[in-house]
């Protein structure tokens, strides 16, 4: 067993000197951990393990008066090893370090043993198991506790810039949040315009205003603003390096025309003789091969469709400034950024594949986006609404809710706006043409924040018709091309056959490709509804797991606008601490090279993905770059020679508790009969 | 099983034995997952005994050799899936070192106590399944003989 030197930590109050001196807490978490294992018990047996100096039994630890209780004992008996035996070291791993550190220990020398989340939640029914099971694993603690080393956290530089991956309303928030306070922001987007999906909306719930009236101006702002460089119609296609210093490739794809000389007259649009579904307005009407996206797009320049060009030139003939190339290739920018914010938004659920509710089957089944770019002024029907097959505007509407959401077949979360939205949508037709007639067929209305409950009245003070039901069966009239809904009206508890001229599915929030590659370059990690996941659901809902990048909008779970831009600015905000501070504390665990024994065999430095290993040439040892290291551990355990070691998962670190996990020393054995009558001193 | 199932089913208890599993799990993946089932509270039964490696690649053939010498009738070693290594592809070096050391331990009959399994930190229904899935098999199996030997 390697001896442990002294802690270097500034003023150490309790020297660490050979003898290690481990205090045991044991947390009952209310009833959460003390309703199912004897805290009592596991404190007693505890112990009387070599080396536990105290044990206490906290309701709450990680309280005000559980942590006074450990800095006071540690005061009391000296201790210089602490092991808490709580919830996850994920949820209190920090708040337990900063704790020990205010009484001079250094905070490697805290153990953290989870027996609530691997033990009591899930031995609910089985409490002595369960209370071995806990014993088992504190012991393991204790053991691992002893062999604990001192390390310091290291600092390293961060690059005052950010990127902004996605500029739809979030990421637009988070980077005009970032340019006002005055840092540089890149803000990369894979349409040709900014915006997201907000730009393609009619008018936004509760209040019901006009979406692109609000977002165009934003939209606007962000252009002119001197530290945002908006990189449109481009995708991030690399990311390297970690907090405060990451490498990025930005692939800016070809546009085929040059963005300076184009004004965004759209004379080659009009030149254009080919057309095809314009995906603006959900395949609603058409656009040309070279279009300029919509009439608000910022920039606001043409593109270039080269799938569908015939390179008829009569773009480049109408073009008077000569923007158009034909030969452009794609062009790519190297960025260094402290911080990365990923807003990269989410796709409506698409019906199509299975034909939910007849959706592809029948002409007048339509989705909500669809409904809403027919609503819109600027739409394809300059805001009359009509039905595909006869292009007749309906009277008679029906809506079905929870297309894509809070199904089994499909998602089982609920996408949380759809019911707001088919509300909005329901009253902007009453209120355009009165003598329509809307049902809205829902499972539940949920109405959750300001204004949407009263915007729930207002529809139904209307006359919008409210049934609780999802339909059993939709079917066609081959005749009128009329929709014909079997419902069961679950409060009146009767069947009841509806005939519609157009039906509406409100199609929920799902993930879209852009978070499958934000996921892979970042490696973040996924939830199982397929989107993305933050570091903590409640305390750390815009930071992730990899320090340095947060996220905003949809990405990480269905979200309406105030909650997407507010996310938005709470990224701005958590990325300014990074970025004001111009330095990151990095976690202290690395791979650490004994000099003395390795012979250079360079075995290791291909195992590292982060090439943090160099060969010093002139010593022929390996030497871990500290900044590069992130602290896996592959390469120790590739090493023949031992030479390299995980500091905080020492081999003799993790060995300890293998080896006292089912078995342990006779000597602990002896120790524990001498003591079993005589255990009560310690303190409970 | 569904989620409701995982719920509602308490472990298997009796008067029968019960094996002892090391489970060796990666802090961002299968540690997060073994979380999730805790919050979750997918009952599992109180065989397994986590530890926590920053990557599955940390663990070494040499810490499973000494957990099955040592009273482990089964050793898990739970990793990131496949492409979400936090460190890349660590988890690719463990695929490979968990083989060979299978390999070895087919030797002494002992492979079928060694388990990988790549589990994410949104599986914690996995992560309960794996659990039950692993101790029938080591129940199938019987104490680990090395233990008899050692007598």
């Amino acid at each position: 067993m390697n001896d442990i030197k002294g802690t270097e930590n500034k003023g150490a109050v309790p020297k660490d000197n050979d003898e290690k001196r481990v205090g045991v807490f044991v947390c009952e978490c209310g009833v959460n951990i003390g309703g199912v294992v004897n805290t009592k018990a596991v404190a007693d047996y505890i112990g009387t393990l070599p080396g536990v100096k105290v044990t206490s039994v906290n309701k709450f630890t990680c309280s005000d008066s559980g942590q006074a209780d450990i800095q006071q004992k540690i005061k009391e008996h000296n201790l210089n090893r602490v092991v808490v035996a709580a919830c996850s070291p994920k949820t209190h791993e920090p708040t337990f370090r900063a704790c020990i550190e205010q009484m001079g220990l250094n905070q490697y020398f805290l153990e953290f043993v989870n027996i609530r989340d691997h033990c009591s939640w899930i031995h609910m029914w089985e409490k002595e198991k369960a209370t071995e099971k806990a014993k088992d694993l504190i012991r393991m603690g204790v053991e691992r506790a002893k062999l604990l080393e001192p390390l310091q956290a290291s600092e390293v530089p961060v690059t005052d810039k950010a990127l902004v991956v996605g500029a739809g309303v979030a990421g637009m928030q988070a980077a005009l949040d970032l340019a006002d306070m005055g840092f540089q922001v890149y803000l990369v987007e894979k349409e040709p315009s900014i915006g997201g999906r907000m730009a393609r909306f009619d008018k936004v719930f509760p209040t019901n205003d006009c979406s692109i009236c609000i977002l165009g101006p934003k939209m606007v702002e962000v252009a002119r603003n001197k530290n945002i460089k908006i990189m449109s119609y481009s995708e991030v296609k690399a990311v390297e390096g970690y907090v405060g210093n990451f490498n990025v490739k930005v692939e800016h794809k070809p546009r085929y025309l040059d963005i300076a000389k184009c004004t965004g007259c759209a004379k080659c649009s009009e030149a254009c003789p080919v057309e095809v579904p314009y995906d603006f307005n959900e395949g609603f009407g058409t656009r040309k091969a070279i279009f300029v996206p919509f009439p608000q797009a910022v920039p606001l320049r043409a593109v270039l469709d080269k799938e569908n060009c015939i390179n008829c030139k009569a773009c480049a003939k109408a073009c008077e400034r000569g923007a158009i190339n034909y030969d452009m290739q794609p062009g790519f920018t190297d960025l260094n950024v402290g911080v990365i914010i990923g807003a990269v938004g989410f796709k409506t659920y698409d019906p199509e594949p299975r034909h939910d509710f007849g959706y592809g089957l029948y002409d007048n089944i339509i989705t909500a986006m669809e409904f809403e770019r027919l609503l819109n002024a600027a739409g394809p029907t300059g805001g009359h609404v009509v039905r595909p097959s006869d292009c007749k505007e309906p009277i008679r509407v029906g809506f079905v809710n929870c297309v894509g959401s809070r199904d089994k077949a499909t998602n089982i979360y609920c996408s949380g706006v759809c019911c707001m939205y088919t509300i909005k949508n329901a009253q902007l037709l009453k209120e355009k043409r009165p003598e329509t007639d809307h049902t809205i067929m829902y499972m539940d209305i949920r109405t959750t924040f300001r204004g949407y409950e009263e915007s729930y009245n207002r529809s139904r003070n209307l006359g919008v018709k409210f049934l609780r039901g999802r339909p059993v069966e939709v079917k066609e009239d081959p005749v009128t091309k009329n929709i014909k809904v079997r419902v069961e009206d679950t409060l009146a508890g009767e069947i009841r056959n509806l005939e519609f001229d157009l039906l509406v599915l409100a199609t929920g929030i799902v993930p879209n490709e852009g978070i499958n590659q934000i996921q892979q370059l970042l490696k973040l990690s996924k939830a199982a509804d397929g989107l993305l996941m933050e570091a903590h659901p409640k305390l750390k809902p815009v930071d992730t797991t990899i320090d340095g990048v947060f996220l905003a909008g949809c990405a990480s779970g269905p979200k309406d606008i105030p909650y997407a831009v507010s996310q938005g600015s709470a990224c701005a905000s958590r990325a300014t601490i990074l970025l004001k501070n111009k330095k990151a504390i990095t976690e202290g665990i690395t791979a650490v090279v004994n000099p003395d024994v390795c012979v250079g065999c360079g075995v290791c430095i291909p195992m590292c993905p982060f090439q943090a290993i160099k060969m010093d040439e002139k010593e022929g040892k390996a030497n871990v770059v500290k900044a590069l290291c992130k602290g896996c551990g592959t390469c120790v355990t590739a090493c023949p020679t031992g030479a390299l070691e995980q500091s905080h998962f020492k081999n003799n670190q993790i060995l300890a508790q293998v080896k006292n996990v089912f078995k342990f020393d006779e000597s602990v054995m002896n120790k524990q009969r001498s003591l079993d009558s005589s255990n009560q001193e310690v303190a409970a | 099983m569904s989620e409701e199932a995982a719920k509602a089913n308490p472990a298997q208890s009796g008067n029968g034995w019960e094996p002892n599993i090391l489970a060796f799990c990666c802090n961002w993946c299968s540690y997060a997952g073994a979380d999730l089932a805790g919050v979750s509270r997918f009952q599992y039964p109180p065989t397994v005994r986590i530890l926590r490696v920053m990557c599955s690649s940390r663990v070494e053939p040499s810490f499973i050799l000494k957990a099955l010498n040592d009273g482990a009738d089964g050793v898990l070693v739970a990793g990131c899936h496949i492409g979400d290594c936090h460190y890349i592809d660590g988890n690719k070096n463990a695929e490979i070192r968990i083989n060979n050391t299978k390999k070895a331990l087919a030797k002494i009959g002992l492979d079928k106590r060694l388990r990988l399994e790549w589990i994410s930190a949104s599986e914690g229904l996995r992560f309960s399944e794996v659990i039950r899935d692993f101790t029938e098999e080591i129940k199938k199996l019987g104490e680990n003989p090395i233990k008899e030997v050692k007598k």
